[in-house]
């Protein structure tokens, strides 16, 4: 069981299936559940290579439209919701794989650099090819049909169809991250010498996790435009772009698989929160991740994390002293 | 007996600097090899250049017959050319099971299996298991890296380039900074391996190189000024004036 599903997963897998009837309680609704989940989806997804590869992709907003364009356009052609689903995934991650092939040999500066290039010139097609995309107004008149008879067009119903894939996606990235290929990519965040003189294609590894990461940034961004009702450039755009990067950091992406969730639910909800308060809430937001940056670099997670082991957490002598 | 790794013409240079100049070296098989030299003779970037994290501006390198000059440090290690480093060079995050695992060729060939739960890998954890105990680390398998301490980093060290299942093993400075215990258990380990494998280490430590090795290579301001067994090398002239004889000076004082 707890190969599939360890204890936290099934606390937080049991926290969203009861969400749709605890959310009115609290003040929320439905569909920000559902988005919740789509991001979620996103992010831990993102956090592959953000947090356990060490790789930071600024331009990963242009993935998650992509996968929106790609529903779209198919269901267009062919109708229906499972065929335009993945269309989205398979699209996206041949897009991904392509851009992968030229970032994945850099590090550093250069990496993020390249990552944002891509991203606006993705950002950049939707409005070259506004003929297929709509341009500014989106692409719009997607619609979810019924899923094998069962109708979706209800919130309720799209949550607990939007919840089955997040459940799938969690399962799935556990597995990918207590899999050879997931201790692979961590050993490269730590020591990517290390890991070469071990043996390992380092930028074979790279590029394989960027366009996997592309597979669920498609999946998430297929979800949205289903609860959208429609495909729009915004979630690519330069500005939107990092908010998948912030989503990790906040909740904790570097020190723990869950951080990316709670950093979605953390974003998502203070959005709504600070938007009732004041027209400028992009400002409180902005002081929030200074804040976040400075006070807990390692994110709320990181935080949890350090407060239950305050030092040294194994039966050792004192930590190694240098030479 | 034909050498398992020949060195032929190689140079190196940063900028004007020239750091290695025309080497050529032979390491036989199942032979104790050691290259020693005065601090910035061009040893590491040698072993750069072996392990292929450096690429030479000249010359050839040649592996079991093969030419691999041109061949990238992870496609070496596939070879059998395993390394440690000087500057302890280990996944920290990691637990000492997870280090050596790591680098153990039943998880390499695995590698882009993204669905078996990796401690499940019983192959790769067995071979893990058994270069753990060579280490004289048992007992110590689930303790993360950064939190063992200097001497036995350096072990470990030294067994994630074992765990590789090495042709030839190259050890960059293994004795750097080791007190007497772990030191023993590093000795009696190389002594040990060198009936097996083929070794080449850099070494500061001359009772080590002295007593251990079969063969001795001096490098000195990037060329190769002696090579033979280590009593010509302890008489050789050049030899005692470039390296020994300074060593006999600061003992001496």
């Amino acid at each position: 069981m707890g190969r599939w599903t360890p204890p936290p997963m099934l606390v937080m897998f049991g926290v969203f299936l009861v969400l749709p009837a605890v959310l009115p309680w609290l003040g929320g609704y439905t569909y920000l559940g559902t988005e919740v989940m789509i991001w979620a989806i996103f992010a831990l997804g993102y956090n592959l290579l953000l947090g356990y590869t060490g790789l930071p992709a600024f331009g990963h907003g242009a993935f998650f439209g992509l996968g929106a364009y790609f529903l779209g356009l198919a269901q267009k052609a062919t109708g229906g919701l499972w065929l335009p689903l993945l269309a989205g995934v398979v699209g996206t991650v041949l897009c991904g794989a392509l851009v992968g092939l030229f970032v994945a040999r850099k590090r550093g500066i250069y990496f993020a650099l390249l990552t944002i290039a891509f991203g606006v010139m993705f950002w950049f097609l939707v409005f070259v090819f506004d003929g297929w995309t709509g341009g500014e107004d989106g692409l719009t008149g997607i619609d979810r049909r019924a899923f094998f008879g069962f109708p979706l067009r209800g919130n309720v119903a799209f949550y607990y169809f939007v919840y089955a894939l997040f459940l799938a996606a969690t399962v799935g990235l556990w597995r990918i991250v207590n899999s050879p290929f997931g201790h692979v990519i961590r050993a490269i965040k730590q020591s990517e010498t290390r890991a070469r003189a071990c043996g390992y294609d380092t930028v074979r590894y790279k590029w394989v996790v960027f366009t996997l990461t592309c597979a669920f940034a498609g999946l998430a961004g297929g979800l949205y435009a289903l609860a959208r009702f429609g495909a729009f450039p915004e979630p690519m755009s330069l500005s939107q772009s990092g908010n998948v990067v912030l989503m990790c950091l906040i909740g904790g992406g570097f020190a723990s698989f869950y951080g990316p969730v709670l950093g979605v639910v953390v974003f998502l909800v203070l959005r709504d929160v600070f938007s009732t308060l004041t027209d400028h809430w992009m400002l409180l937001y902005g002081l929030l991740f200074m804040g976040v940056i400075l006070f807990m670099p390692e994110g709320i997670l990181g935080l949890v994390k350090r407060a239950r082991r305050p030092t040294g957490f194994h039966d050792t002598q004192a930590a190694a002293t240098p030479p | 007996m034909s050498a398992i790794l020949e060195v032929r013409g190689l140079r190196k240079a940063f900028g004007g600097h020239v750091v290695l100049d025309d080497v050529s070296l032979g390491f036989e098989p199942r032979r104790l090899s050691a290259l020693i030299g005065p601090n910035g003779a061009g040893k590491t970037t040698c072993f750069n250049l072996l392990s292929g994290f450096l690429a030479p501006d000249a010359g050839e390198i040649r592996f079991e017959g093969r030419d691999v000059t041109r061949l990238p440090p992870d496609r070496r290690a596939r070879l059998g050319i395993c390394r440690s480093f000087q500057i302890l060079n280990l996944f920290d995050d990691y637990t000492v099971l997870e280090n050596v695992r790591l680098a153990v060729p039943a998880m390499r060939t695995r590698g882009f299996d993204c669905w078996t739960p990796a401690p499940s890998l019983a192959e790769a954890g067995d071979r893990a298991a058994a270069v753990i105990r060579l280490i004289g680390l048992a007992g110590r398998e689930h303790v993360e890296a950064r939190f063992l301490s200097y001497g036995q980093r350096r072990l470990l060290e030294i067994g994630v380039a074992l765990a590789g299942d090495p042709t030839l093993l190259l050890l960059d400075e293994p004795t750097s900074g080791l007190g007497s215990r772990p030191m023993e258990t590093l000795r009696d380990l190389v002594q040990r391996l060198s009936a097996s494998l083929t070794i080449v280490v850099i070494e500061h430590d001359m009772d080590f190189v002295l007593s251990l090795s079969h063969h001795i290579a001096v490098l000195h301001r990037g060329t190769v000024i002696a090579e033979g067994p280590p009593a010509a090398i302890r008489d050789h002239p050049e030899v005692r004036e470039a390296y020994l004889g300074r060593l006999a000076l600061a003992r001496a004082r």
